[in-house]
């Protein structure tokens, strides 16, 4: 305990005030990494430019607009919009416009195409919310301007491509009308408008595209109505289907005449196959229906009459068409067998015909195909090749050329839900390892390198060659764990239900796993991955056993539906079992106990405030029942702004006996009053927390005691007016409310209110603080609070040097009766960006200084010291608080530039930043993940415990050996004088 | 010149979007980014580069980038207290506070929150350029002698240079006094391994 606390003296002085992160330019990528993503692809659109390099323009579910380079799949430039600027539809404009309409239609942008800038920007409003259509013709011009076509919100427009004028506008006013179809015919100006207005009726309005005048209005009334989607079959006719999903209505308005006729699927199919959807695909000719188990492909030969052209089980991909010349358009055709997928190009007239016909080997793990677009280029012989992007199941995009995957991009990255870490296999004979130095004079060689580099002797040939050494050192890379802990997976759950384990030391797929339990099934319609947990960690008993984590997730988005667990080894990827439970999961709590096989136990709590015990093993079950009255949680309802804590009560009183199931009971709830206060974040320490001491030493030799507890809970309400955006309340009417509340005994410990605040909150807490970041209405800009909680029972127990020799008195009694003796400091300070997360630093031991981790709006991370936000700041310190590092108060944070994280990057779309300690005490790990990744090491006290990577062996080497040439060099000297001195 | 054509133009559509939405909830904000040429040329930041910069509106809640000359347009903004955030690498930007009042449409008061300065217009430049790397120091003689090898070597020099300087200068009643004690003792003398230490 002594050397402990001396320990920590030695680093409250060692600690100074420059900024602790900072780098090198030459230093980076030598501990990070950062990885850039889209997301999946929603549309892509084929650059036609016939000069320069081919390109493809994506947009994606992430929000993300993207220029691709079509050989290698780079990105070339890539903008993120905000959050709520969903991407309605993308094209190319004049050959170098990237036209983007987003937001339900109400914005249109344009993009320069070789360099991203953006062009213009409108904005188009109208009566009401409407499906929005983005159509940009060829050949149609108006006074010389090319035209672009937007119908959005119930309102046609006509818009220069030039610079976004809207030349006219048309509203379609109509209460019931639905757009269902924007039909533009090439080398016409005649733009129909096709929908549905009061279920039954279908309308069809002819305008004309040069002034937006109204041509010709006809409507038909179809008794049996509409259901879904239409398909276009020519720039003429559509195919719908009637409400009960069973007979097919072609409709075709030639020369504005409707003419109509139905077909009972069943007289094309003979078995009955029940409801089926129309899959809307732009090939002319030919439309796809759906049911459960059959995809359908019907050509429509003629005015109105069907033919099924093929019928298939198969799981099966289409493309929009793509016009090849004047008169022919292919398409392309993905059907899936076993291992390979099958790609056919046909021609849209031609079913029986294939143009090409390939197969390609198909990584399990990607599942499906769901979006095809093909692509078509002139090869040597002046035939016409076809390449086609295809965006799998687990969202990553391939294209695909030849019979062979050009490239791969794995996009599922940028949507992570949940991460966790893994240790790598423990350097054993069996184990391979990669060769890391090759002999003593390679790395001598290399040394003497680095030292000339130091003393700036070196050629820039040999600068090149010293960084390319230092960024391509095989030691971060290598598959077995390390020493320092630096080496480390990184597990990570995506959105598409895929497990991908990251390398810590150059960031690349390990292994990746699509999760067979989160596949659609009969029994699990829409199933979400929720939350990743460590289930086994071995390493006292079970050794040999691999490390293995749990998924959680469960079969639709509302909470009450059955869960799924899979527990997937993280060594070989593979999924150990998977159960499908019965109950839901709203709740999963990590106990901190494992069984004898190290698994974690784990306690679910149902939607009927049931508990259930993983893993169901007798041993597991006497463990926790050893606990069984010390374990307690809580639940937040945000709805209601109640909190609660519950409690084990009995085995469940079912009539199925089942030993791992357990009723609860309700211990105490905390309710905020509905009219002032709605919760908006909470938010406790994390579990895995080291506290190194519970003692902090004070200027004048005093301690306090922190007052350190696992249950406890940082609540921020707002008032319910305040819960908007900024900008919608004035500072009067709106307020914030901080509570610690402790989660055992429902006792609020601690309450403030910041008049005039509002949200959004980010919060964390660690050890006895909590910092939380809000925005000040009054002085109109963001503040950051700190609040310290002290334990005051022990404040008699002063004396340093009792603390030191392990003397002072620790048994003061606790119990849950007493009011806890606390006491609590806060300060405030301004700070200027907005926040994107906070993290705050962890490491092995907890002896290393904390550092607050913020993602900015501006998706940097920022490094600020715990140290700026101490409440025992003061405008004018004492001479013994400078001494114990106390920093002078001031309004605002600094922010200093060398202190980012990121440096000079972005973590464009950033969600989340973990840290993971690593072995070596003064060393942490952090990951930063949104669309991009970004991984790094950081060390908040600098590496007191490790030499730096720029530490120089030759230099060390050569003073060595200079000193022992000097022992020998005055030993000769000494020996010579000693001689003449006896001579004398 | 055509900029100012643009501004106005802007400003005329926006008072149209104003009363043409009629619900009273849709104003326009229009402002312009203006990054100094020179500023961040010694760093990484592309200067003139400003396709990825962008503005964003009350924390999130509206994002948008910059035209070529520099305009970015904010729509249907309800009145009130807005802040605007402009984000680019290399820079650095105090966030604005901007005031849209009902009363008289079109016209902006704005102020940043930094230094709580007024803006008579719009017109939105770094407050600084960032620099995220630490430069590294040029090649001194200072730094090889504070480096702890240097400092091994130093003390060396002063043991072999110094050190006989003093004893030579010490009383030789003195040197020997210490010296018996010191064999009394049974220590190895440390002065009988110096050159001059066994003179006497």
């Amino acid at each position: 305990m002594a050397i402990r606390s001396f320990f920590l003296f030695i680093l409250f002085f060692s600690s100074s005030l420059s900024p602790v992160f900072s780098l090198y330019e030459d230093q980076v990528g030598l501990m990070d990494w950062h990885q850039q993503y889209i997301g999946k692809v929603k549309q892509a659109v084929f650059s036609s430019q016939r000069a320069g390099r081919k390109r493809v323009v994506v947009s994606t579910e992430e929000n993300v607009i993207a220029s691709l380079d079509l050989r290698h799949g780079e990105i070339f430039w890539r903008h993120l919009l905000g959050a709520d600027d969903v991407i309605d539809g993308i094209d190319i404009g004049l050959g170098k416009y990237v036209i983007t309409l987003s937001s339900g239609g109400s914005i249109l942008r344009s993009w320069n195409l070789p360099d991203g800038q953006m062009v213009w920007e409108s904005s188009l409003q109208g009566p009401k919310h409407s499906k929005s259509f983005l159509l940009v013709p060829t050949n149609l011009k108006f006074d010389k301007d090319n035209v672009l076509v937007v119908f959005s919100n119930g309102r046609l427009h006509a818009i220069s491509c030039i610079d976004g004028e809207v030349l006219w506008k048309k509203d379609f006013e109509a209460e019931s009308f639905e757009v269902q179809q924007v039909i533009l015919p090439p080398g016409s100006d005649l733009i129909h408008v096709v929908g549905f207005a009061a279920l039954s009726q279908f309308e069809m309005y002819q305008i004309n595209a040069k002034n937006g005048e109204l041509l010709k209005h006809e409507s038909a009334f179809f008794s049996s109505g509409f259901s879904g989607q239409v398909s276009l079959v020519s720039t003429e006719t559509v195919v719908a289907l009637d409400s009960t999903g069973s007979i097919l209505l072609t409709i075709s308005f030639q020369d504005g005449k409707i003419s109509s006729q139905q077909t009972p699927i069943s007289n094309l199919v003979e078995d009955s196959l029940g409801p089926a959807v129309i899959i809307p695909s732009s090939v002319s000719g030919i439309f796809a229906i759906k049911t459960d188990a059959v995809t359908i492909f019907i050509r429509v030969i003629g005015k109105g009459n069907l033919e099924v052209v093929e019928k298939t089980t198969h799981e099966i991909a289409v493309s929009d068409a793509l016009s090849i010349s004047e008169d022919q358009q292919a398409f392309a055709l993905i059907q899936h067998a076993s291992s390979e997928i099958h790609l056919t190009v046909k021609l849209a007239h031609d079913w029986d015909g294939n143009l090409l016909k390939e197969s390609v080997k198909m990584d399990r793990q990607r599942g499906l195909v769901h979006k095809v677009f093909i692509n078509n280029y002139i090869r040597t012989d002046r035939s016409y090749g076809f390449r086609v992007l295809i965006v799998m199941e687990d969202h990553s995009l391939l294209l695909l050329q030849q019979g062979e995957i050009v490239w791969s991009r794995e996009d599922g990255l940028a949507s992570i839900i949940d991460v966790t870490t893994s240790e790598l296999p423990v350097e054993r004979d069996g184990v391979s390892v990669a060769k890391v130095e090759h002999n003593l004079f390679e790395w001598l060689k290399g040394h003497m390198l680095k030292l000339k580099g130091t003393l700036m002797l070196a050629s820039p040939e040999d600068m090149a060659a010293i960084q390319s050494m230092r960024l391509k050192s095989s030691e971060k890379s290598k598959m077995t764990r390390d020493h320092n802990g630096f080496r480390k997976l990184l597990i990570v759950l995506t959105r598409a239900g895929k497990l991908f384990a990251l390398h810590t030391g150059d960031g690349r797929i390990v292994w990746s796993y699509l999760l067979r339990s989160l596949h659609k099934s009969e029994a699990c319609q829409s199933p979400i991955g929720l939350n990743l947990y460590q289930w086994q960690v071995p390493h006292h008993h079970a050794m040999d056993e691999n490390p293995s984590v749990l998924v959680v997730s469960r079969c639709g988005p509302s909470s009450d539906t059955s869960g799924v667990l899979s527990f997937v080894d993280t060594y070989t990827g593979k999924e150990l079992s998977s159960l499908s439970l019965d109950h839901a999961v709203v709740q999963v709590i990590p106990l901190p106990y494992t069984d004898s096989t190290e698994q974690r136990l784990h306690l679910l709590i149902d939607a009927d405030k049931h508990a259930h015990l993983y893993p169901k093993t007798s041993g597991a079950l006497s463990i926790f029942k050893r606990e069984f009255s010390n374990i307690y949680w809580y639940s937040v309802e945000d709805q209601n702004g109640i909190i609660k804590g519950h409690a084990l009560k009995c085995k469940c009183t079912g009539e199925v006996a089942d030993e791992f199931c357990f009723d609860t009971r309700d211990l105490w709830s905390v309710v905020f009053p509905s009219e002032s206060e709605k919760t908006i974040a909470t938010v406790t320490r994390k579990l895995n927390e080291v506290v190194h001491t519970q003692a902090k030493v004070v200027a004048d030799q005093d301690v306090m005691y922190k007052y350190i507890s696992r249950n406890l809970l940082f609540v921020a309400t707002v008032a319910p007016k305040g819960s908007g955006e900024i900008g919608s309340v004035t500072p009067e009417e709106s307020w914030l409310v901080a509570y610690l509340i402790d989660t055992v005994t429902g006792r609020i410990l601690h309450r403030v209110t910041h008049h005039g605040s509002q949200g959004p909150v980010h919060a964390v807490f660690s050890e006895n603080w909590v910092v939380y970041h809000y925005f000040n209405l009054r002085a109109h800009r963001y503040e950051m609070s700190v609040i310290e909680i002290y334990d005051q029972s022990r404040a008699d127990n002063k004396d340093v040097w009792k603390l030191v020799l392990g003397k002072h008195n620790l048994t003061s009694p606790i119990s849950l009766f007493s009011r806890p003796e606390v006491i609590t400091k806060s300060q405030s300070y301004f700070f200027t960006h907005s926040l994107k997360a906070i993290a705050v630093t962890s490491t092995a031991k907890g002896i290393t200084s904390k550092q607050l981790l913020l993602g900015t709006i501006g998706d940097q991370v920022l490094s600020l010291d715990k140290r700026f936000l101490d409440p025992r700041r003061t405008v004018n310190p004492t001479q013994l608080e400078k001494e114990e590092g106390i920093i002078p108060l001031t309004e605002s944070l600094p922010i200093i530039p060398q202190s980012y994280v990121t440096h000079a990057l972005r973590v464009e779309g950033l969600r989340g930043i973990i840290t993971v300690p690593a072995k070596l005490e003064s060393t942490t790990l952090v990951f930063a993940h949104g669309v991009d990744l970004f991984f790094t090491q950081l060390a908040p006290s600098r590496t007191y415990d490790s030499l730096t990577e720029d530490f120089s062996y030759a230099l060390l080497l050569i003073t060595i050996v200079a000193l022992v040439a000097a022992i020998f060099v005055t030993w000769r000297l000494s020996e010579r004088k000693e001689l003449q001195e006896k001579w004398r | 010149m055509a900029p100012i054509a643009r501004l106005l133009l802007l400003a005329l559509l926006s008072t149209a979007l104003t009363i043409s939405s009629g619900s009273g909830d849709g104003y326009t904000i229009n402002g312009r980014v203006k990054i100094p040429q020179g500023l961040g040329t010694k760093g990484f930041a592309l200067p003139g580069k400003t396709s990825n910069v962008k503005v964003i509106l009350n924390g999130g809640q509206i994002v948008t980038y910059l035209r070529p000359d520099g305009y970015f347009l904010f729509q249907n903004i309800p009145a009130g207290t807005h802040l605007i955030e402009v984000t680019a690498i290399g820079y650095f930007f105090s966030p604005v506070r901007v005031d849209v009042s009902a009363r008289n449409p079109g016209k902006v008061q704005a102020a940043l929150t930094e230094n709580r300065r007024g803006l008579s217009e719009l017109v939105l430049e770094p407050l600084r350029d960032e620099q995220y790397y630490e430069i590294r120091e040029p090649f001194s003689i200072m730094s090889v002698v504070k480096s702890p090898m240097g400092l091994m070597v130093g003390f060396m020099l002063v043991v072999v240079f110094l050190m006989p300087k003093l004893v030579e200068n010490m009383d030789p009643e003195e040197m020997r006094r210490a010296q018996e004690e010191m064999r009394n003792q049974g220590v190895p003398s440390l002065a009988s391994l110096l050159p001059g230490g066994g003179r006497n």
